[in-house]
């Protein structure tokens, strides 16, 4: 790691204690950090509900942005493809979209089984993104691949948005949900998510040189000896882990994935050995400090975590892209 | 005429037949969408649910009333095909100014953020201020050009890659700013906040449909005019201003075709992909070829049909368009890819 | 022939000229205060190393770029001041990579010449087909008529580009590097129809030139450039000397006589054939 990567390293830390600090403490009703500890800890003080919701959601907030974080860098990276964020590929869609239906069309409310739901959809989408990118003339390019990701988001929201429209009941419970966020949800849905999330940051990290041989182009990783199919397979299947389980827990919420790769990217160079480790702590900063941020930005109403991204996210990736340092990879 | 003239030589025989092949080619691409035009507009408005005949149809258009048939075909079917015509046909011109002038096929209002923006400002404009009429469409208009200043503005004459990824950006923020919004609404709003995310021609009237082909009609007006340059517009800005057309020319006309599309928006919402597909779908049927005409067309059969099918699709669910055109636009997008026709001409 | 006098003496002015010419991109400066005539009926061949301003000079005598400082001439007055239209009628320009457009005939591509010379009034006449057909006879694509643009082989391209060009109907025709991406018999093969038409018309003619030989031997009127500003300008003779070349590309050589068209050639030394170069200088 260079000197830079690990100051960078260093800054990100730092900034995620103090975004969880942050996070506990600010809302609709301040906590003092004393407050805080003795409502965690002693069940019966009055503010223990307010004082759990907090953690819960810091908690989500953090493990969502992370995943969604990581699974970018990833798809970035094997695609060799500046366009490429679970968002825009569709994998959020996907999931979304199955989850629905699972909701209104098999009355399906348990949340270990939404997370199944949202893998497949996931899975599917990103399946179907690539294998009709790769079914034309110019292959799975960049352009075809940011196309098709759009037409199969297109196709999928638009399904979406039929079956909730037939089910009035559904889109009451899915309406915010399909924003993007953090708030409102207990632990278990965490402790349900956890382990996938897991497995899928282990298996994204362990992508490393493989990413990096795939920087080089299709010619020279297979000449350095990699087997491309498998690869992108194991690749895909740690983003369908990263994205699903993020999508299912918190909504789609697109720009993580995209913005913090591009970030720290351009702040730390482009090896992943450096990259993966640090979009974790990326995504994470950017997503706990959207969710506090969309607390108190327009009291007493509150910003969704998806709202708050873009709203941060958008201008932030805009000065990137004008900084020219997203094209190249 | 067509008696030969054997006075004229080889090589003007050679090019006027060439230039005849070309235009023969596109009057039949062109007679052929205007027949699929009016049997989609026939169909939307004698069809569904409620059948008229059409002899009762042109009955009720001669004066004639029929109980029953007449109200739903003035009230409800007919403002749906025309306004569906109106802005399909303003869709479809604003997507393929787009994609020729600025030489990428992904460069159409709908992805570089320029339908979302006006949505954006009409959304600000109902829910925030409680306007509606005239000054919704002054809004979308407005944040239409806004938009489209602003990311034009930052992309600093690239026309590539880093268009379409300060459009998606922009797009991001002003879906974020409509969702937003959304949720401050009560309940009974949020089906709204599918036209506005998607499009819809429901709750239209004869008085929002007169309103939008006033303001449109001397638009698309304005760009038949000044259409010529695209001839020129496609060769690459150098040869462009080689050829002596400035580049306030090919600016004129963007500007008009933003002004479309904000216009389209005001009154029907950001129909999704219409303005990205009758683009490449019209050059697929004109042998390659970018025919404005052509294009707008494509963008009103995408339009009504798609208006159609959502609204009879599923009993008595009524669809909003934008859904349809999503779930119909979508695949067909994916067969050009697939079929390499998009390959060409996009840089 | 001295063209150095002619803005100066201000007697019989060259009809393309440019005064203390800065052109630049930003606050970047590529050309610097240049003076440069470009003699009238005659094949003028700018040459230089990369990025030394030879392309940007064309760009700016084409009025593409707008001059920081200093003016360009044509017939008279500022290009700036004129309207656009009316300079695409007397000034045709071929930049390097044009966009193909998809899906148009090589008659369409043609025929877009003749745009500068219609109006909102005067559509497609027969005169514009007699001038397509008579570019594309010249040019020798008339077979091509019908196909494609977008499925044309390069060298094919380049004529129908060409064919455009002239279907522009102009007295000045400027040239970014026509030869590049061709091979050899499609350079000569281009190189020769410019010649052509300059001769049997009369149009003046600039380019951008890469190969230093095929320029002495096609251009009358060379300008060397290095570093943004005009090294040397004459006749093949005078510029393509030994002196120069090592200025203007940093390349030591040998300038001999071209034994198929007696202008001068380049040789460049390579440093590893040192003791063969000693050789043949011991055996003079």
């Amino acid at each position: 790691m260079t000197a830079r990567a690990s100051r960078l390293a260093i800054a990100l830390l730092m900034l995620a204690v103090v975004a969880s600090v942050c996070s506990l403490l600010i809302g609709s009703r301040w906590l003092a950090p004393a407050s805080l500890w003795a409502a965690l800890t002693d069940g019966s003080d009055p503010l223990t509900g307010i004082a759990h919701a907090r953690l819960d959601r810091t908690l989500l907030a953090a493990a969502v942005g992370a995943a969604l974080a990581l699974a970018g860098a990833l798809l970035q990276g094997v695609t060799r493809n500046p366009l490429a964020d679970p968002g825009i590929l569709g994998i959020n869609a996907g999931a979304s979209f199955a989850m629905v239906v699972a909701m209104a069309g098999f009355g399906i409310s348990d949340l270990g089984a939404y997370v199944a739901v949202a893998f497949l959809g996931a899975g599917l989408a990103l399946i179907l993104v690539h294998a009709v990118a790769a079914a034309g003339q110019d292959g799975a390019t960049p352009t075809t691949l940011a196309i098709c990701g759009a037409a199969v988001t297109a196709v999928l929201a638009s399904a979406t948005s039929a079956v909730l429209l037939l089910d009035r009941q559904t889109m009451e419970s899915f309406r915010f949900w399909q924003v993007g966020t953090v708030s409102g949800r207990d632990l278990s849905v965490l402790t349900i998510g956890a382990p996938f999330l897991a497995v899928g940051v282990v298996l994204g990290l362990l992508c490393i040189r493989l990413l990096d041989a795939a920087a080089l182009g299709d010619d020279l990783a297979r000449a350095l000896g990699r087997r491309l199919g498998r690869d992108r397979a194991v690749v895909a299947i740690a983003v369908v882990l990263l994205a699903g389980t993020a999508t299912a827990l918190a909504g789609p919420i697109a720009f993580v994935g995209l913005l913090v790769p591009h970030a720290v990217r351009a702040l730390a160079g482009p090896g992943h050995r450096t990259v993966l480790p640090l979009c974790l702590l990326g995504g994470a900063v950017l997503t706990l400090l959207a969710d506090t941020v969309g607390r108190v930005l327009l009291p007493p109403a509150e910003i969704q975590v998806g709202v708050m991204v873009a709203l941060i996210g958008g201008p932030a990736f805009v000065m990137l892209v004008r900084r020219g340092r997203t094209v190249a990879l | 005429m067509s008696t030969v003239t054997p006075t004229l030589d080889p090589p003007i025989v050679a090019v006027r037949s060439a230039r005849r092949r070309v235009a023969r080619r596109t009057t039949y691409a062109l007679s052929g969408l205007t027949v699929v035009w009016v049997a989609v507009f026939l169909v939307r408005i004698t069809q569904g649910d409620f059948l008229i005949s059409l002899p009762d149809a042109v009955r009720i258009f001669l004066g004639a009333e029929i109980p029953g048939a007449s109200y739903i075909l003035m009230e409800s079917k007919l403002p749906r095909a025309v306004l569906g015509t109106g802005v399909g046909v303003a869709l479809g011109l604003a997507g393929a100014i787009f994609q020729t002038t600025l030489h990428n096929e992904l460069a159409s209002p709908d992805i570089v953020g320029v339908t979302l923006g006006a949505s954006a400002a009409a959304v600000f404009g109902i829910v925030v201020l409680g306007q509606s009429g005239p000054v919704i469409s002054a809004l979308a208009v407005a944040g239409a050009l806004g938009v489209a200043l602003t990311v034009r503005a930052l992309a600093d004459g690239h026309n590539g890659y880093r268009l379409v990824l300060l459009g998606i950006g922009i797009s991001a923020v002003m879906s974020a700013v409509i969702q937003y919004l959304f949720t401050r609404v009560d309940e009974f709003n949020a089906t709204k906040v599918l036209q506005w995310l998607g499009g819809s021609l429901s709750n239209v009237d004869w008085r929002a449909i007169g309103l939008f082909f006033a303001l449109a009609v001397p638009v698309v007006g304005a760009i038949a005019w000044r259409s010529k340059v695209l001839r020129v517009a496609e060769l690459g800005d150098d040869l462009r201003a080689g050829l002596g057309a400035g580049p306030g020319s090919v600016d004129a006309l963007i500007a008009l075709a933003v002004i479309l599309a904000g216009l389209a928006t005001a009154v029907a919402g950001p129909v999704a992909f219409v303005a990205f597909l009758a683009g490449p779908i019209s050059r697929a049927l004109t042998g390659g070829r970018t025919r404005l005409v052509a294009a707008a067309l494509v963008g009103a059969v995408i339009v009504v049909l798609g208006d159609h099918i959502g609204a009879y699709l599923l009993g008595d669910i009524n669809l909003p368009v934008g859904i349809i055109t999503g779930a119909i636009g979508a695949p067909a997008l994916i067969w050009l890819i697939a079929t390499g026709r998009t390959a060409r001409g996009s840089r | 022939m001295t063209p150095n006098d002619i803005p100066r003496s201000g007697t019989t002015p060259s009809r393309l000229y440019a005064r203390d010419l800065r052109l630049g991109y930003g606050s970047h400066s590529v050309v610097h205060d240049l003076d440069v005539v470009i003699p009238d009926g005659r094949i003028t061949g700018i040459v230089g190393a990369n990025a030394c301003g030879k392309s940007t000079l064309l760009r700016g005598l084409a009025r593409l770029l707008k001059p920081t400082a200093g003016t360009v001439i044509l017939d008279g007055t500022d290009i700036h001041r004129r309207p656009t239209g009316e300079v695409a009628r007397t000034l045709g320009l071929l930049p390097q990579q044009p966009v193909v457009p998809s899906g148009v005939t090589v008659t369409d591509l043609v025929g877009r010449g003749r745009y500068p010379h219609q109006s909102g009034f005067r559509r497609w006449s027969s005169e514009d087909d007699a001038i397509v057909a008579e570019a594309l006879d010249l040019t020798g694509t008339i077979d091509l008529a019908d196909r494609l643009v977008d499925e044309l082989s390069g060298g094919q391209r380049q004529r129908v580009w060409i064919a455009m060009a002239l279907a522009q109907h102009t007295d000045l025709l400027l040239l970014d590097e026509p030869t590049t991406y061709l091979d050899l018999a499609h350079q000569i093969d281009v190189l020769d129809l410019l010649a052509e038409l300059n001769n049997s018309r009369g149009t003046t003619i600039v380019m951008v030139l890469h190969e230093l030989n095929l320029a002495a031997r096609y251009a009358d009127h060379l300008i060397a450039m290095q570093h943004g500003r005009i090294r040397a300008e004459g006749t093949p003779d005078e510029v393509i000397t030994e002196d120069i070349i090592r200025d203007v590309f940093g390349l030591a050589s040998r300038v001999v006589l071209d034994p198929v068209s007696a202008t001068p050639m380049v040789l460049p030394l390579s440093t590893r054939r040192k003791e063969a170069h000693e050789r043949l200088d011991s055996r003079r």
